[in-house]
């Protein structure tokens, strides 16, 4: 059983790469075909030249939006993590009380004041509208607080104050670097969420031009044509960043799912 | 190791008494207690503060202001905007449609989610041996759950499309003409399915897996000392162990079974993608959510659709929870036995 779930697990992914090396029109042939080809540069040069797709564009905004986000999740997030578990301020605990019941609030709820927003301040289809709403993110504070207080004694914490640590440098000297595994597990999945994202940028970056990567292959595969060499050129090029990323980080990503770190 | 000249003052600030200034000759020290004693009052709100302005702008405000906005007759780029109560609400539940898209939401979730999670218990099972290259079969069945969505509905549109379609080439083979995956209800439900399936079965397995190394091993001896077959294991403890799990899974499957849109989206493809289908054989309710910005511009019945949407989550997740809490009680009463 395990070995035919690894090859149905695998196996498309094989099948997507076949046709992306193949010649334009081989999956119309039967048998279809299940051997790798050498096409692959024409279909990426096709790809490439698709102005309807703009999907150089689409890798680009992506990575930028993935990118900036994963940063700054990580650094707003270990902040106010740190806060909750271990910093005394009045209110503490209503405050992150408040976080949690925003987190069960799904996001079509508030979609469309959202977009009404982006459209008032001129960011539908320009990058803001899909980075700034999601600079910082309930789970990702949740997901720290619970971190910093199992992972940071105490006691740390206040031999830095004795040897005259602000509270800054605390959370940079002592705290973050104690935050490491958290830190690889929230970033990874930061980046594979917004990497990912559709829902929001089918809407927020819509117009053809300007898409996101995943927007980008909505209008390749809804295309009035059916080169599929094309579009699963497409498709396998957006996939490489996360397969980097799985290959290299494989081991905290399973360990993060495992810990229940990962929600969907 | 401390440097004995702050430590008095630090001391001296220790208990949280406003207005007394340690006793220090050096001007330096008041000033630097001073702002130490800022720095500790206010760090935490500086700190906390990001979050709740992104969401108090980004997330508190559009969840209030939908409430206004479902009750307007709103049209996208509209100046002007009349109050109309729950006008949109009524046309809504009125509308076949929206029927048709919980129909179809609710037949796919439950056409995917309890094959998924089944198998995805016996996956757990399987990798819970002790076996070589453990890590490597692990990342094998998450490797598709790290693919990207819109690039899993492409790919898997293709393996079930009508003329060269993988799947339709292998049923021939055991004498089952093409089928058109995609004008049918059932069969469009089925091929969204799967894709949801495969996407996310490695996932759930492996969250599965990790309660059931949470169950103690003596458990099991006690029970093989009696004769437990490994199956009789299986149902009789491991199932039972795992009931907070399966909990969760389902309210986590619910709630994103309930927002399903790419895939659907994706397979339908071409002009009435919105509509998943020219019979609406495949329209989500998110996708009828998107159908009132883009065909019908009325931000007004977008947002009473967004609410009707939250309803309809917030309903199954009870109806799930219910369910599944059920099923598992009376399934360990039956194994006690």
């Amino acid at each position: 059983m395990l070995l035919a779930t690894v090859v149905l697990s695998i196996f498309p992914l094989y099948y997507m790469i076949v046709v992306a090396t193949r010649e334009q029109g081989a999956t119309s042939s039967v048998p279809p075909p299940l051997i790798p080809g050498s096409s692959l540069g024409d279909n990426v040069g096709r790809l490439l030249s698709n102005e309807n797709a703009a999907f150089m564009t689409g890798m680009v905004n992506s990575a930028i939006i993935s990118l900036t986000l994963t940063v700054s999740v990580v650094f707003l997030s270990t902040l106010a993590g740190f806060a909750f578990a271990k910093l005394r301020f009045r209110g503490r605990n209503a405050l992150m009380l408040s976080i949690l019941v925003t987190m069960m609030v799904p996001a079509q709820l508030g979609v469309v004041p959202l977009y009404m927003m982006m459209a008032k301040l001129q960011w539908a289809n320009h990058l803001p509208s899909v980075i700034v709403p999601f600079l910082v993110n309930g789970f990702g504070v949740f997901m720290m607080r619970q971190y910093v207080s199992q992972s940071v004694p105490d006691e740390l914490i206040e031999a830095a104050r004795v040897d005259g640590c602000n509270t800054f440098r605390i959370y940079w000297s002592v705290v973050l670097p104690a935050l490491r595994p958290a830190i690889a597990v929230l970033a990874l999945f930061t980046f594979m969420a917004q990497w990912n994202e559709f829902f929001w940028a089918s809407l927020a970056m819509g117009d053809p031009s300007n898409p996101t990567v995943q927007i980008s292959l909505q209008h390749l595969s809804t295309g009035y044509y059916n080169d599929y060499a094309q579009v699963f050129a497409g498709t396998l090029l957006s996939i490489l960043p996360l397969l980097a990323a799985f290959i290299v980080f494989g081991r905290q990503i399973i360990g993060g799912i495992m810990e229940g770190a990962l929600k969907a | 190791m401390s440097l004995p000249t702050t430590t008095p003052a630090h001391s001296a600030e220790v208990p949280p008494q406003p207005g007394r200034a340690p006793r220090s000759p050096s001007s330096f020290l008041v000033r630097a207690s001073r702002w130490s004693r800022l720095d500790t009052k206010a760090s935490p709100y500086v700190y906390i503060a990001p979050f709740f302005v992104i969401f108090g702008i980004f997330g508190l405000f559009p969840l209030i202001y939908t409430g206004y906005v479902a009750l307007n007759d709103w049209e996208v780029g509209a100046d002007t905007h009349t109050f109309v109560g729950l006008d949109n609400f009524v046309k809504i539940l009125s509308d076949n449609y929206f029927w048709n898209a919980v129909f179809n939401t609710i037949g796919i979730f439950v056409v995917s989610t309890i094959p998924q999670l089944l198998l995805a218990l016996m996956l757990a099972n399987a990798l819970n041996k002790r076996m070589r290259g453990r890590m490597w079969l692990r990342m094998g069945v998450l490797v598709p759950n790290i693919t990207s969505v819109a690039a899993v509905a492409i790919l898997f549109s293709q393996l079930f499309a009508r003329d060269f379609g993988l799947i339709n080439w292998l049923l021939h083979f055991v004498g089952v003409s093409p089928i058109d995956w995609q004008a049918h209800k059932w069969t469009a439900w089925l091929a969204i399915s799967t894709m949801v399936d495969w996407r996310w079965m490695g996932y759930n397995a492996l969250i599965y897996l990790a309660a059931m190394q949470s169950i103690p091993k003596d458990i099991y001896e006690s029970a093989a000392l009696d004769g437990a077959s490994s199956r009789r294991q299986f149902w009789s403890i491991t199932v039972p162990m795992l009931r907070p799990t399966i909990i969760f899974t389902v309210i986590i499957s619910t709630i994103g079974g309930f927002q399903l849109y790419a895939e659907p989206l994706l397979f339908t493809g071409g002009a009435s993608a919105f509509l998943g289908g020219t019979l609406r054989q495949s329209q989500t309710v998110t996708m009828y959510l998107m159908e009132q910005f883009y065909n019908k511009f009325e931000y007004g019945d977008m947002a009473a659709v967004a609410w009707l949407l939250f309803f309809l989550i917030l309903i199954f997740s009870g109806v799930n929870y219910l369910i599944t809490a059920r099923l598992e009680s009376s399934g360990k009463r039956g194994g006690k036995k």
